[in-house]
């Protein structure tokens, strides 16, 4: 008995692990898509570019022999933040803005057309094979009997958890509390009246996408750590799962994405666990697939409803 | 103050104004009345820059501002009550207050909000509320405090009594005129030709995207034509 509650509340640390990344990328999609109603679909490739530059930072310290592991994992953090977000920043410039105000298909097409170009660009830059980096933050507690099953907890899944919170509040703090935040919130809300109160919306709309890609390299960094390999196109299933989340969630809606995340990892890990691996992916297309069907506005979402 | 020379304005193909020419000057109220289509909104969306003016000049304040951008125009003095108050209707009462105030003197602003309450007790009385949860008249309230907060040198009404109950447009009237005792430079759209003139020391009349009438309030209230159209006979 003591065995299979074990066996869960391992899954459900696996779970929520894998989950709370999913939910740094999925505020990415939900916060783009809340202010101009489109998702960025090399979102994911932003994620990507953010664990190589962690991985970058990680073996440049190494050479000059650093050792102070919170020193590393800062310096790997805050370095894949600024260069995913200078990414962001200009995908939005280059890729889309030009394409603002036309049809709503033009700029997906752009993104997918980014995504593919971002992809490959790592790809010719860093090679087509995956990198491997050994496991900086090792050991963990374990409990259970010592000679049946033993659910443990990695030292760095309580990073993660401990980083997502973090992010997760600052966040919070900033979008409800901040006069930034509230743009963000204004803008998203009615555009053009914004623009109307002298509100340079260009720059609120690319300030979102910073953001959101400053948080898909905290995922980027953390799971960088946690798997410890890459390659260039780890993005594009990390995005359409952390899609996926933020649809589940409710897209637009930023508490929604954090749920969303959670739950998507948690099935995920269940799958794995109790049916099969190779069948995780299909449950959790299966969930979005379930979702849009049955409640397309999401758990947290709002449907569009305006008083007059 | 403001100042429209032979302004034309597109959407795509179709032309809505068709060289415009009319003067605000500095504390006046100026009601701008015509039917429904005949491109009011469009005339004042126009100085906003949104949609753009394809021929014809703006400006104000002795500024040449046809080409600048929307969100610079709104900083320079202008503020918009616009057609359907949108209001931020996720953000509480003082948030929409806030946005109204971005770019603002932060030390001025406890002292402008207090204007603004005193002005409308109601959104004093609301002020964490939710203002998509409040009525037509509290969210026109609020829309014109949101403008009133960037201290604005001139102020677009556009329809504030539309879709109200006769004793809020009552209200409204009440603020635009306490407003303009001011000495606020006020340019109002109404299709309630009747109180908008009333109030107005000049008004137009637009007809199809063109000026085809203007004189003084009080001239226009007595006008056979402007009586026909638009005050029933």
């Amino acid at each position: 008995m003591l065995e299979v509650i074990l066996y869960f509340i391992q899954q459900l640390i696996n779970g929520i692990t894998i989950g709370s990344t999913y939910a740094l990328i999925a505020i990415g999609y939900t916060m783009v898509y809340g202010i101009i109603g489109m998702i960025n679909f090399a979102h994911g490739e932003v994620y990507m570019i953010g664990t190589y530059v962690a991985f970058m930072a990680i073996s440049g310290m190494a050479m000059l022999g650093i050792e102070f592991l919170p020193l590393i994992f800062l310096v790997a953090l805050l370095s894949s933040m600024l260069v995913s977000s200078s990414f962001g920043w200009a995908i939005e410039r280059i890729a889309y803005r030009p394409l603002r105000g036309g049809n709503r298909l033009i700029p997906l097409i752009s993104a997918i057309g980014m995504s593919i170009f971002l992809q490959n660009y790592v790809r010719l830059g860093q090679g087509s094979r995956d990198i491997a980096m050994s496991s900086q933050i090792s050991g963990g507690w374990s409990f259970g009997p010592e000679d049946g099953f033993q659910a443990s907890l990695s030292y760095i899944q309580v990073l993660i958890f401990i980083v997502t919170i973090i992010s997760m509040t600052v966040l919070t703090l900033f979008i409800s509390r901040s006069r930034m935040g509230r743009a963000c919130r204004a803008v998203a809300q009615d555009l053009k009246m914004a623009n109307l109160l002298g509100i340079d919306t260009n720059r609120v709309i690319a300030s979102t996408f910073v953001i959101g890609a400053a948080l898909a390299a905290v995922a980027g960094t953390l799971l960088g750590m946690y798997y410890g390999v890459v390659n260039a196109f780890v993005g594009f299933i990390a995005g359409l799962k952390a899609f996926t989340a933020a649809v589940l969630g409710g897209i637009g809606s930023i508490p929604g994405a954090m749920l969303g995340g959670i739950i998507l990892g948690v099935t995920e890990s269940m799958t794995a666990a109790y049916f099969s691996t190779e069948y995780k992916d299909v449950v959790s297309f299966a969930l979005l697939v379930l979702i849009l069907l049955f409640k397309p506005t999401g758990i947290l979402g709002k449907p569009e409803v305006e008083k007059i | 103050m403001l100042t429209l020379e032979n302004v034309y304005t597109h959407y795509g193909k179709i032309e809505a104004l068709h060289g415009i020419s009319l003067e605000v000057n500095q504390g006046e109220i100026v009601s701008l009345i015509g039917a429904n289509g005949a491109g009011k909104t469009t005339l004042l969306m126009t100085v906003c820059g949104d949609p753009r003016a394809s021929d014809g000049r703006i400006t104000f304040m002795g500024k040449d501002i046809t080409e600048t951008p929307t969100s610079e125009i709104m900083r320079s003095g202008i503020a918009i009550v616009p057609e359907g108050r949108r209001v931020f209707s996720g953000l509480t009462v003082v948030e929409n207050l806030q946005m109204g105030a971005f770019f603002s003197d932060k030390s001025d602003f406890a002292r402008t909000l207090e204007y603004v309450y005193d002005l409308f007790p109601r959104l004093r009385e609301r002020h964490s509320q939710r203002a998509g949860t409040m009525s037509g008249g509290e969210q026109q309230m609020l829309a014109i405090g949101r403008a009133l907060m960037s201290h604005p040198k001139m102020l677009f009404l556009d329809e504030p009594s539309l879709g109200l109950a006769p004793i809020i447009i009552n209200q409204i009237f009440e603020i635009i005129g306490k407003l303009r005792e001011e000495g606020m430079t006020i340019f109002l759209v109404e299709q309630n030709a009747n109180q908008a003139l009333r109030l107005a020391d000049r008004g137009y009349v637009l007809e199809n995207g063109k000026v085809v009438l203007q004189d003084t309030g009080a001239n226009l209230l007595v006008n056979e034509d402007v009586r026909k159209a638009y005050l029933g006979g």
